[in-house]
């Protein structure tokens, strides 16, 4: 399989960062690029000014919970988030960034990595490379089949590959 | 082996006799459950079309339009009539709006059903699990699969039991049991695991109660929390017209728990989650006297019958304080007229209670009754979150519906048990 490699700065947040912080209810009615000009907001109200493309969000413990609200990864993943580093995830949040095609690496490393770090993760071994820092840490690696996921840019473009292959409602290796 | 009853309905699923924590498999779905605001309007309806695919099954979708209901904004109104276009062409029957928070309609309506596996778009789906029914939350692109295979990945997780035994205090609620285990477990304390809710205490709740632990059990970051389905449950359904089940699964005296926790019933004082955090919960003595801006009772959490009874016995030829507007929203359409027919929304409108329609509204801050800067609300919903109930600078603390009550009363946070 073909690397996989995303690339760019950190930027920090702590413990517990919820669905309510990421992308509160009140923007759930805009359209995504709206719903993105609003991330993190209720974390870092200058989240969208600081962001470069491809910059990684690297966080604590249980980011993501509360809300089902795909519009969470989803405000990420439009702002320009490359991936999420944390030390774990909420269940649904997990569940919904790799749908959406959103890069998530659980690593107990996260608290090592500073603001600003330039860093490069690769996604089929879960090395995370800190190039700034010079070091190098783990992740737990994603499966293959999660990988193929996200680069076909989540569950739907994934499907549409199943379906053209007309495998889906028989197979049993689909995850 | 012995399985606990999470894992006997995920192998039921799954058309095996056993199964162990950690494996992935592939699961039948009997119950998808969409609402209005992450429903059909999200991906699903669009690539529904797109991938020019029919739903697996749609006497087993359930839509609730509940969010965005009565809508605030035109862009709301917008949203709930595509969600009832959309069901209407996709034949749907079962359709729903505006009557009430969708958890609470999947179990009026008899949908939550002892052994069987329910998905829905919104998080608080665990609350099935009052019925012995795993039910759990997904997102909107998770549901697209399910709605076209019928089937969902889920990887068998471990289960937590929390034993409560004994006699709750008078004043003491079921929110004060979930507050405390939630406290206790921490926010992210059952992340990828189940609950399961056992001993005598909550054996002896009604269903109204019950629907209060495993709703909130998605707060300490859990899959389902569950119930074993008993003459409680039975009755329940019964009523629904749903009396044809299958006989309840039950855990084996010698299944295997990730961990256990004991507690006894009877010494449990009244609890409240203080901002912004669900696991930061103290005893309400511990902030009794904070002022409070908003008093709200109401959602799939703290909005039913014995919620709203409770509060009007407490509220019964008193007044609630002038500084603190009360509103409330029975979770139901047939929740607001058994409190009416009582008068029970009598006894509370009385007391100076603004009586709202049954909506999720101003529990996730989107209408009816979203708070200011700098305000303070007490609430008998699920979520504090910073922002969760309006303003980034508002503050939000979770009791119990007689908390609440009573703290209306007084204008402040205050103790239940002296109007007892
Ligand atoms: S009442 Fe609140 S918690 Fe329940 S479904 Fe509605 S928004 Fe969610």
């Amino acid at each position: 399989m073909a690397d996989f490699i995303i690339r760019g700065r950190a930027l920090k947040f702590g413990d517990n960062i919820n669905t309510d912080l990421i992308s509160p209810a009140r923007y759930m009615e805009l359209s995504y690029k709206e719903i993105a000009a609003h991330a993190m907001e209720g974390a870092d109200l200058d989240f969208v000014k600081k962001l470069r493309p491809g910059d990684i969000i690297v966080a604590g413990r249980n980011f993501g919970s509360g809300s089902s609200r795909e519009t969470a990864p989803i405000a990420l993943k439009y702002a320009g988030v490359g991936a999420v580093i944390a030390d774990f995830f909420a269940r649904i949040f997990y569940r919904n960034a790799i749908n959406i095609g959103l890069p998530v690496f659980e690593s107990s490393a996260a608290s090592l990595i500073n603001e600003g770090d330039e860093l490069e993760v690769d996604a089929l071994t879960g090395v995370i490379r800190n190039i700034t820092q010079k070091s190098e840490y783990r992740a737990l690696a994603l499966p293959q089949h999660i990988i193929e996921l996200i680069k076909a840019g989540g569950l739907i473009g994934y499907l549409e590959s199943k379906f053209r292959r007309d495998q889906y409602a028989s197979s049993n290796d689909t995850f | 082996m012995g399985m606990t009853l999470a894992e006997k309905i995920i192998a039921q699923k799954t058309g095996r006799s056993q199964v162990e924590p950690g494996e992935i498999v592939i699961a039948k779905v009997d119950c998808a459950m969409m609402d209005d605001i992450l429903g059909p309007r999200v991906q699903i309806a669009d690539e529904l079309k797109r991938l020019n695919k029919s739903i697996w099954n749609p006497s087993k979708v359930v839509v609730i339009s509940d969010h965005y209901f009565p809508a605030a904004t035109v862009k709301q109104a917008e949203i709930v009539a595509f969600t009832r276009k959309w069901t209407q062409e996709y034949n749907i029957e079962n359709y729903f709006e505006g009557i009430g928070p969708c958890h609470q309609i999947l179990a009026e309506k008899g949908f939550c059903l002892p052994n069987s596996l329910l998905v829905g778009t919104d998080s608080h789906t665990c609350t099935a699990g009052a019925f012995g029914c795993f039910g759990t939350g997904i997102g909107s692109t998770e549901m697209l699969g399910v709605l076209i295979t019928g089937e969902i990945w889920l990887r068998v997780p471990e289960t937590i039991k929390i034993n409560w035994e004994g006699n709750l205090s008078n004043g003491v609620m079921a929110k004060d049991v979930i507050l405390k285990t939630i406290g206790d477990l921490g926010h992210a304390g059952a992340t990828y695991k189940v609950i399961e809710f056992c001993g005598s205490a909550v054996r002896s709740m009604p269903i109204d109660e019950r629907m209060c632990l495993t709703n909130m059990a998605v707060e300490a970051g859990a899959k389902t929390g569950l119930i074993e389905a008993d003459k409680t449950v039975y009755e329940y359904l019964q009523a629904t017209g749903r009396a044809n089940f299958d006989e309840p699964l039950r855990s084996d005296p010698d299944a295997i728990y990730c961990r256990e926790i004991n507690y006894n019933a009877s010494e449990l004082v009244p609890q409240i989650a203080c901002p912004h955090e669900v696991d930061n919960v103290k005893s309400v003595e511990e902030v009794s006297g904070l002022s409070l801006d908003q008093a709200y009772l109401g959602s799939c959490t703290g909005g039913r019958l014995n919620d709203l009874a409770v509060a009007a016995n407490i509220l019964k030829n008193r007044k609630v304080a002038f500084n603190c507007r009360l509103l409330v929203s029975p979770a139901s359409h047939d929740i607001w007229l058994k409190a009416a027919q009582t008068g029970i929304l009598q006894t509370l409108a009385e007391a100076g209670a603004v009586i709202l329609a049954p909506t999720c509204g101003a529990c996730l801050g989107v209408h009816s009754g979203v708070i200011a800067s700098g305000e303070r609300c007490i609430s008998s919903t699920n979520r504090n979150f910073t922002g969760r109930m309006g303003s980034r600078e508002a503050e939000v603390y979770l009791a119990s519906p007689a908390t609440v009550a009573a703290s209306a009363l007084e204008g402040r946070i205050a103790d239940p048990r002296q109007y007892m």
